[in-house]
Parts: structure tokens; sequence; C-alpha cells
């Protein structure tokens, strides 16, 4: 086991090891562990999971490369991804795009020089009819339009919430969602991971 | 106009609809118990082949006739759960999901029972964490209530279900490439046959159903497959629930029975055209679709078989409505640059197809089309997909490359003045290109 995780990424490898038949299968929630611990899924987070999973570090990194969720390169504080697919485009997601690349002074696919700040486009979202649709830390906001996507950025910088949760952005910048989302969810994201308590990378109510 | 199935306790108890005690309070569960006493496994696949229920995650193929190619004798087999929706337009899987888990799951568990299987996988997309959350909650109380786990309501029958996250690739929604995934490998689909009812996930026996398509065991198992078979015509029987996006009032997701026309789908489900204004084309299916338009489709049914005959498909069901001001060269390059970005590599047609497809209309769009672009886009469809005929011939493993085709094929048939128009130059035709 890799020592220097912390001891509850050490018990949830574990844990996700066992799940699966065969042990190989933990490869793909085993990188969003260890890009938890390494703010990125580094060269040695790949050597890690290969040690765990008895694979290659080559083995590994053929996978991390094929997935555009494990980032390889450093990624903000906050990840803000604009869905650009055919729904939002229709509705307005460029300019909401470029709204947020003027507000940030990164373009897509660049990081704000603090390192808060990374803007992406993505692929469709799931998100179509809450069109246009953005997300931070793969938590999601509806119906957000350009001059909102401006005073999201403001807030994130403002505010630096430490735990990101969807309702509460979609309260203060969102317009019409896809469907009625609900309940309040009580755990949110804590880094750019898509918030899953099974992989350690959510956080609580605040 | 719409129906209600799966849809009923999310409308009903909006605050709560997610959690045990509000499910089993409406009536969860009982299917389950009485399955469990007094039905056999094989009645329950029984009642669930006479549903005529076909899948709801694109391919619309029937599910009990999936399930009758599981070879008889091979053990363990695996029951895989497909919540990779990443269709562009679709967003139905994602609300079954956060708002009706337990739906789900009580379909896994009567599905699992059916089939013989111990060991679930629920596959939902690295984009969809409160989708995850939702779930991996409801099967969290599950075990605690005795649903899941070793001796389920004390009949003997175990089962466990474990969720597993994808991290971004649209191809992962592919069955085999979604088992690839799975098995901790590169997203990549797998050449068919063998399928994965005889060889799936770590080579055994594997069914891999959608999310809906599950979520309507409950019902099913609980009134008889008869009574969901005479839901609406017989080859698209059952409700369905479409995900409307675009330029309408009122986009959301709608359950239907098919038959309904696209005209009362578009104009009174879905609210009208957005200001207004008028209706240019529709994705009747998912991105992978090809297009639909007022003047030859609006009075016609939307069921499974209609939409095929008039060369398009159902898919996942997401209807995406194009108004009068929409650039079709515009919509076009958005839903190839989707399939060039997500086209996993293994295939050359489909590789190298949408990247080239990709970077002609770009350039149309930024006004440096050339004349022959217009022959150009045919001729590298038709490499892709051979005579650009449907459903689509294949040069590929999977049907990813070919789905590029549709929204250029689509374009080119009903819009190709439009598209002309934004080339400078005197446009000419295929044959003059083709002669040099």
């Amino acid at each position: 086991m890799i020592s220097h995780w912390s001891t509850e990424n050490q018990e949830r490898a574990s844990e996700l090891l066992e799940q699966y038949p065969e042990k190989r299968s933990a490869v793909m929630p085993l990188l969003y562990i260890a890009a938890l611990e390494h703010g990125h899924v580094t060269d040695d987070a790949m050597r890690e999971v290969a040690e765990l999973t008895g694979l290659t570090s080559a083995q590994v990194q053929a996978v991390a490369s094929f997935y555009t969720m494990y980032k390889r390169e450093p990624v903000g504080r906050y990840l803000v991804s604009v869905c650009t697919s055919i729904s939002c485009y229709l509705r307005g997601a460029d300019a909401v795009l470029e709204a947020i690349e003027d507000e940030t002074g990164v373009l897509d696919g660049e990081t704000t020089p603090d390192g808060m700040i990374s803007v992406e486009h993505v692929e469709c979202s799931g998100a179509c009819g809450g069109a246009p649709a953005v997300s931070v830390n793969w938590e999601l906001i509806e119906g957000l339009e350009p001059d909102k996507a401006r005073d999201l950025i403001k807030w994130l910088r403002d505010a630096e919430p430490s735990v990101i949760f969807g309702d509460e952005m979609q309260m203060l910048f969102g317009g019409n969602p896809s469907f009625d989302w609900g309940p309040k969810e009580t755990e949110g994201a804590i880094a750019a991971l898509p918030a899953f308590a099974p992989y350690g990378t959510v956080g609580g109510e605040r | 106009m719409t129906s209600n199935i799966l849809l009923a306790r999310m409308e009903a108890h909006p605050s709560d609809s997610n959690t045990l005690a509000r499910y089993v309070d409406t009536g969860g569960y009982a299917t389950l118990r009485k399955t469990l006493k007094s039905m056999t496994p094989d009645e329950v696949t029984t009642e669930v082949k006479a549903s005529n229920i076909r899948g709801r995650g694109g391919a619309s193929f029937p599910t009990g006739v999936k399930w009758g190619f599981l070879p008889p004798d091979t053990r363990p087999r695996y029951l895989v759960v497909n919540g990779d929706e990443s269709e562009p337009g679709t967003f139905k899987d994602r609300m079954l999901l956060e708002r009706d888990p337990h739906q789900l799951l009580e379909g896994i568990i009567l599905s699992a029972y059916a089939l013989d299987v111990h060991e679930a996988f629920v596959y939902i997309r690295g984009e969809y964490p409160k989708p995850a959350r939702r779930l991996q909650r409801a099967i969290d109380e599950a075990y605690e209530a005795g649903y899941l786990g070793g001796n389920i309501l004390g009949s003997g029958f175990d089962l466990d279900v474990v969720v597993h996250l994808g991290a971004g690739a649209y191809i992962c929604g592919e069955e085999t490439a979604l088992l690839s995934s799975l098995e901790g490998r590169r997203g990549e689909p797998r050449l068919k046959p063998p399928f994965p009812a005889v060889e799936g996930l770590y080579s055994k026996p594997t069914i891999v159903n959608n999310v809906e398509t599950i979520s309507n065991v409950p019902w099913i198992v609980e009134n008889g497959g008869a009574k969901y078979a005479a839901i609406g015509p017989e080859t698209s029987s059952g409700t369905r629930v479409m995900s409307l996006s675009g330029h309408l009032k009122k986009p959301g997701d709608y359950e239907v029975v098919a038959g309904i026309t696209w005209r009362e789908l578009i104009y009174e489900v879905g609210g009208g055209i957005l200001d207004d204004r008028e209706l240019k084309a529709w994705v009747p299916g998912g991105a992978s679709a090809p297009w639909f338009v007022p003047s030859e489709h609006l009075d016609t049914p939307v069921t499974i078989d209609d939409i095929a005959k008039q060369g398009s498909m159902i898919g996942s069901g997401a209807v995406i409505v194009m108004d009068e001001s929409t650039n079709v060269v515009g919509a076009a390059h958005r839903l190839v640059r989707f399939f060039s970005h997500e086209s996993c590599g293994q295939c050359t047609p489909c590789r190298e197809g949408t990247t080239w497809l990709e970077r002609i209309l770009l350039r149309i769009l930024d006004g440096y089309g050339r004349p022959e672009d217009l022959g150009l886009l045919l001729d590298v469809s038709d490499n892709i997909s051979p005579g650009l005929t449907w459903p689509p011939a294949m040069t590929t493993i999977c049907p990813l490359g070919p789905s590029s085709t549709a929204p250029v094929v689509s374009m080119m048939k009903y819009f190709r003045d439009e598209v002309e128009a934004m080339i400078p130059g005197a446009p000419i035709t295929i044959e003059e290109v083709s002669r040099g």
C-alpha cells in the first residue's frame, strides 16, 4: 500500500480493490483518488495506481490518457466547464464561454496565473433541457446566462468556497433547469473531481 | 398527452421521491417482496419478454430477446446498467437516477433475480456525480433494509450492486466499450460477435441494459408484461421518457406513449417554438439521428418503426429542436465536432473522417469554404459509411463513425442552398468535382 496517501484514502483504495471481481477494474476510481492526493494525475499517481492494481505504469497511463476527466496537467482550484454541444450551442453557450473567458482573462483550456480558475469547453453535460449549462468542479448550474456567468466567476474569486454545491450556485446564478432538482444536496465537490463519497472526493454541508 | 409510469413518484413527491421512506410509502419494494416469495426467475423473465419493451439507450433492441441470448449454463453472469448517458440532447437517465433511484434499484434486483445474477454494476458517466451520489445513498439504504446483500428478504437470493463512475468518454455508452472501461481499460468498443450476453464483463455472460429500461421492470413485473405491451403500438410498447431541448418554450423530460405526432410533441408537450419563431428542423433521437423537417415529418407518429421507416431513429429519445434562426452549418459543425472529439481512434474511417468533416464545416463557417467542399463533405461521409444509407453501412467496429455522417447528410439533403450560400464563389456540382 502507498504509505503517503491519507489513511482514509488507503482504506478507500482497499475497499475499491475488493468490490470488483478483478483488481484491474479499480483503476478508474483509484485514478480519481490519486488525483485528489496529488492535485492532478501525475506520473507518480499513475505509478501508485499501477502498484495497487498489479498493472504496469504504461497500462495505467493508457487508461488515464483516454478519459478527458483525468487531468494530467495541474488544474485550478475551480474547474469551470462550459457545455458547448448542440443543445447548449442553440441556446447561446458560445456567449457564455466568451463571457467566462473575458471575466477570467484566460482562454478555453487555460488556467488563471494564480491557479484559481481553469476554463474549458466540454461536450454534452446532460443538461440540455436547462441549456446553457456550466459546471464548477462537476457541480452543475443550468440556464446560466452570460451576465450571470460573470457573476459566478466573481463569486468564486471573492467567496472562495471550500466545497462547491450545485444547489447554491443554481440558486445564485442559474435559470430554468432541465427538471425540478428535488431536495437539496448535502454533499459537494472539494476539488476538480466528481464528488462521490466512495472515492473520498466530497465535502459535507456547511 | 403525457403519461405516468416512471415519473409518477417524482411528480407527486418532489421533495423526497429519492428516499427509501417515500419509495416504500408509495408501494415500492412490494413487488420485489411478492416476487421473491411467489415467482420463479423464469416467470419474471417471461413477463419482461411479454412486455415487448425495447431498449431505451439508443438501439431499441428488444430487452427480452437480449436476455434470451444468455448461455444457459455459464456462471457467473453479470448485469451492467448503462448510465453513461452522453448522447447530446439526452438527460432522462440523469433525472431517473437523481429523482427515483430506488425504482431503478428495485428493477435491478428483480432483473438480477430473473437472470441469476449476484453482482450488478451501474456505470454512470463521470460528469454525473449527483446522480451517482443519489444512487449510492439509495444502495446504502437498501443494504440497511435488507433489499440488497445476502439472503435478500429471507429469500436466499444474494445480490451486490456497485456504482462505477466513468471519466468523460461518450464512447463508453456503447456496451462493449463500457465493459472495456469497467474492466479498467481504455473505453474501446470490441468486435461483435461475441455479444456481451455470451462474452461480456471479464469474458463472462453479461446483460447490459439502459437505466430507463431497467427502471420499467418493477412496473412490468407488478402489472404483468401483457399490460405493458398493451400501452401504445405493438412494436413501441410502453412509455418513453423523451428529452426535449433546443429552441422550445418548455424543454424538459416528458413521459409519452408512442403514437403521438411530432406536431403534438413539439407544439403541445414542448410548448412550441421559442418566441413563436418558425420550426426549421429537429433531431428526432439524439445527435446520431438524421434530422427531420416540418414539411415532411411534422404530422407523422413518434414510434420506433415509423421513425425508422423514414430514415432516422428514436435513439435515446432526445429531441433537439432548431428554429428558423439556426445556421445549419453551425449546427452540423457542433454535432460533428462532438463525434470527432469522442472518436476512440481505433478505426481509421471514423478517426480521420470525423476530423475531416469537422474541419471542412469549420472553414465553411469561417467564410473560407471552397466550392468543392460540398462534394468533399459527401465524399468523406461516404468513406465512413458507404452509400450513405439508413441504417448506415459500417466500416467501423461501432456505430460512432457512421453516426457522424447523419448531420452532414441531413444538412445537405434539406438545406443545400443555405450551405452553398455560405461558400464564396460560384457553386459547382458534385459531378463537376468528380470530373476534376
